[in-house]
């Protein structure tokens, strides 16, 4: 069986997709798979993924409907519109929520798991997270990813 | 052709047919035929990457009026 081990670091919602895509896509071809969420890929492990948001500031590449100078996109509210807008196109173009993509993870026996560290450092509350999760250091990754044939550090 | 299940994934986005296409496999015995109906253009690689990942056979693969008509064998 095939392996893949992917750390997950990002806690956006363009961020969040790559590695909730990638997982339940090779879970599904029959790969064994283990996502090591640290610092803000922490989000992925939230029972409620409803917060997960885009900002407009520092990603020139995201597709707006009208040219956004900078100091607009800094305004309150701005990064609240974005996400919203983000979330109506994943809709309607039949593209999977994130709570869904994971649900299908967790389904395909998709392991995650938690840093430790990082949940000690922002004084994160375990009972806001996902159960049937370890929390573990970074040995604990590595004694899969030694093991693996692919690993993505997202 | 005929099959033994049919699978609607139209309006839905990659990874969801792959993902729906195993779910679906998982309810069917060896031998029996999955028709699978996308609007994802992006299904046609897909379907035959996901056969020849997981041993099922792809029978065929063809384009109608905006449609991808897939046949899977489940292995």
């Amino acid at each position: 069986m095939k392996k893949m081990g992917i750390i997950a670091t990002k806690g956006t919602l363009d961020m969040a997709y790559p590695p909730l895509i990638l997982a339940s896509t090779a879970a599904a071809l029959g790969w064994e798979v283990m996502v090591f969420c640290t610092f803000y890929g922490l989000e992925l492990l939230r029972k409620n993924m409803d917060g997960i948001r885009v900002s407009p500031l520092a990603n020139p590449a995201m597709p707006m409907p009208l040219p956004m100078p900078v100091f607009v996109q800094a305004l309150p509210g701005m990064e609240a519109m974005a996400s919203m807008m983000m979330k109506q196109k994943i809709k309607s173009k039949g593209v999977a929520s994130l709570t869904e993509l994971r649900e299908m993870c967790i389904e395909a026996d998709v392991k995650f798991v938690a840093c430790q560290m990082t949940v000690d450092l922002f004084e994160f509350d375990k009972s806001d997270f996902i159960g049937g999760i370890d929390y573990v250091g970074a040995a604990s990754f590595m004694e899969f990813a030694g093991e693996a044939d692919v690993c993505l550090f997202i | 052709m005929s099959f033994d299940k049919e699978l609607d994934t139209r309006g839905m986005n990659c990874p969801l047919p792959i993902l729906k296409t195993k779910k679906a496999l998982a309810d069917m015995t060896a031998g029996q035929v999955l028709k699978v109906v996308s609007t994802d253009a992006g299904s046609v690689k897909d379907m035959q990457a996901f056969a020849n990942q997981t041993g099922n056979t792809l029978v065929s693969s063809a384009e109608e009026k905006g449609e991808y008509i897939f046949m899977m064998q489940k292995k």
